[in-house]
């Protein structure tokens, strides 16, 4: 059983005051989303809570059990997609998860592998280099990476941007599985996608 | 209240300041011999081993208040960290000036590369490179941050120049006046009162114009997060 | 059972995914080779036939692999940021394997460079070693201290906006102790000297080394995660 719990987040930008003393708490089985217009900090607060940006104020902690994990502990528990999150562009589909799999550490086979290029769509272009990927290929192949050691915790940043109705409902069916015993975080503004969260934190400009 | 104290605190300090400076100036020109097998032009080590000395406790400064800010993200030590390399690289420039028209007249050139002059080109090349690293850098957030870690590199290499700067020079410049100077047997001891105050008064008078450019720097903050306030 | 995802096993992986990258699209590789290369033929070219001393001819040398470690060092951290790898990266990996990561990368690259470089060198510049053992130590040394300089110094760029400009400008002072050594050092071998002639440079080498490291692995994480 995880848990995440926020406490006074506060975060400023060039000084300027982006959000402040945000909380919230979420556990297994629960789904989070982040709702808000352009610019309130959606974007800010996922950083925030998947320690790629330190807030100014407050902390995130993550609970396993009754057990703190530290953000150093967290490498093979989070998966993570978003638009400001690349794969290497250079290397091949495998070749990207080949090093994914072995620098967090992770016990899967290149069965599973397979199995979610297939779920994704994307069988057949294992050995392809990523740029020859189009932009909505990239997006799914973004998700196989991130679901690879199907992680306790999920965090979406726009889930399907640039990705056609056939990747929405392969989506959607993935954060339907993700809330029903796991943790699932995302930031959108489509109404279809909201539906999806338990419990909203809602960011104004 | 407290603040009102220390404001009051740094303005007697400052007239503090301003009759000592009079005193180690005429002191300088009038109360010290000339030293021991030199014209009058030794007396500039009265003005330009202070302002070497400020110069290089500017950076130690910064580099202290970089700790800080990393340790506590607290806007005010980076604050403090600029306004100090801002003042310090004011004073080496001071420094070299004085420095190298010294070496005109004493030992007939104005750039001879002797340690010492090595040294204030490094510190000068340092703070130059701190500033073009703030202006390339974004956030104010960031600014503070990676600045800070800058400073921290920047200052843990200084005792390896002193270690390694004299050793590779001294090959090329076997005397080195500079260091006679310094020795205790050519000052008089009129003349190290007259040193020793005149760093203690360029030490007050760093510290003096540190706390306007900070005071300043706050002032200038507080106005912005203000007019940000009233946008909304 | 020890599991191969120990810091150092991840700091090879980095490594490896590095190599990986470098070498599909050889973009530091060409750009420090041919710049490399380009400078020996220049320096060659001006000094024409005349006689040079073991001083020059070291100062020379660290020269074109001062500046050649400037076109191509920082490529390890700009190529993460430009091409927005740099968060997903933050997100699998602990900050002391990637520094470590890159820190290997910089130097192998080096090392590369130096091997096509220095035996051009001598040929060009019809310069005799005196002492091969000192020379290679002294050469391994320094730039194992450029590269240590330069990884930090990649880091920290790459979270700017004027990334290649700036490179040298910030390297430069805090390599200079690193320079100064290896010139020293490299001309003692040049000449001949032995080991223990040189030991006070190979010392305060390995402590320039040590500290750097230290220190960047403390500091690292305050540039790459913001």
């Amino acid at each position: 059983m995880w848990k995440i719990i926020g406490t006074g987040i506060t975060q400023a930008f060039n000084q300027r005051t982006i959000f402040r003393k945000l909380s919230f708490e979420i556990k297994s089985g629960e789904s989070l989303v982040l709702v808000g217009p352009n610019g309130s900090g959606k974007t800010t607060l996922i950083r925030i809570v998947c320690n790629l940006l330190h807030p100014i104020e407050g902390k995130v902690e993550f609970y396993y059990g009754n057990e703190t994990k530290m953000a150093g502990q967290l490498y093979s528990s989070i998966g993570m997609v978003g638009p400001y999150l690349q794969l290497y562009n250079n290397l091949t589909a495998f070749e990207n998860y080949a090093f994914f799999r072995k620098i967090r550490g992770l016990n899967v086979d290149h069965g599973h592998f397979k199995i979610l290029m297939k779920k994704f769509g994307l069988a057949g272009r294992e050995f392809d280099e990523l740029r020859t990927y189009s932009s909505g290929m990239l997006q799914r192949m973004k998700y196989v990476c991130a679901l690879l050691h199907s992680p306790p915790i999920l965090i979406l940043d726009e889930p399907v941007s640039n990705l056609d109705e056939s990747g929405e409902r392969i989506i959607y069916d993935v954060m339907e599985e993700q809330k029903r015993s796991n943790i699932l975080i995302f930031a959108t503004n489509n109404p279809e996608e909201i539906k999806f969260g338990d419990k909203k934190i809602r960011l104004a400009v | 209240m407290k603040k009102n104290q220390s404001n009051k605190w740094l303005a007697a300090m400052k007239i503090f300041t301003f009759f000592w400076m009079i005193f180690v100036i005429i002191g300088s020109l009038y109360l010290t011999p000339e030293a021991a097998g030199f014209k009058s032009t030794s007396r500039v080590i009265f003005y330009h081993v202070p302002m070497s000395w400020v110069a290089s406790l500017a950076f130690l400064l910064a580099a202290i208040s970089g700790i800080l800010y990393l340790r506590t993200k607290k806007l005010v030590y980076d604050i403090w960290a600029i306004s100090s390399v801002e003042i310090g690289f004011l004073f080496s420039i001071l420094a070299t000036i004085t420095g190298s028209l010294w070496a005109k007249v004493e030992w007939g050139a104005f750039w001879n590369w002797d340690p010492r002059e090595t040294s204030i080109v490094v510190l000068l090349m340092i703070y130059a490179a701190y500033f073009a690293l703030r202006s390339a850098l974004e956030s104010r957030e960031q600014k503070a941050q990676i600045s800070a870690v800058y400073s921290i590199l920047a200052f843990i290499t200084v005792p390896f120049l002193i270690f390694v700067v004299p050793r590779i020079l001294f090959t090329l410049h076997p005397q080195n006046p500079v260091f006679t100077t310094q020795t205790g047997s050519i000052m008089s001891p009129k003349i190290k009162l007259i040193f020793f105050s005149s760093i203690f008064g360029f030490t007050l008078f760093y510290y003096w114009l540190l706390r306007l450019r900070v005071d300043l720097e706050k002032i200038k903050n507080n106005l912005l997060a203000k007019k940000r306030q009233d946008n909304f | 059972m020890i599991r191969k995802s120990g810091l150092l096993y991840k700091s090879f992986y980095i490594l490896q995914k590095d190599l990986h990258q470098e070498f599909r699209t050889r973009y530091a590789i060409n750009a420090i080779f041919l710049f490399a290369i380009t400078t020996l033929v220049v320096v060659s070219f001006s000094i024409g036939a005349a006689e040079l001393s073991q001083n020059i001819l070291s100062s020379l040398l660290w020269i074109i692999i001062f500046f050649s470690a400037m076109t191509g060092l920082s490529h390890v951290f700009v190529r993460e940021e430009e091409q927005q790898t740099a968060d997903t990266l933050k997100l699998v990996a602990p900050p002391v394997a990637i520094y470590l990561g890159k820190l290997l990368f910089n130097i192998l690259l080096l090392l590369g460079l130096e091997l096509i470089l220095i035996p051009l060198y001598v040929v060009f510049m019809d310069m005799s070693v005196g002492n091969l053992p000192v020379f290679i130590l002294m050469i391994v040394l320094g730039s194992t201290g450029v590269s240590a300089v330069a990884t930090i110094m990649a880091a920290i760029i790459s979270r700017t906006s004027a990334k290649g400009a700036l490179f040298a400008v910030l390297s430069f002072p805090v390599m200079l102790p690193v320079l100064i050594l290896s010139i020293q050092g490299t001309a003692l071998a040049i000449q001949g000297s032995s080991i223990s002639a040189g030991m006070d440079e190979i010392q305060m080498l390995l402590l320039f080394i040590i500290v750097i490291v230290t220190a960047s692995i403390l500091l690292f994480e305050f540039v790459w995660i913001l």
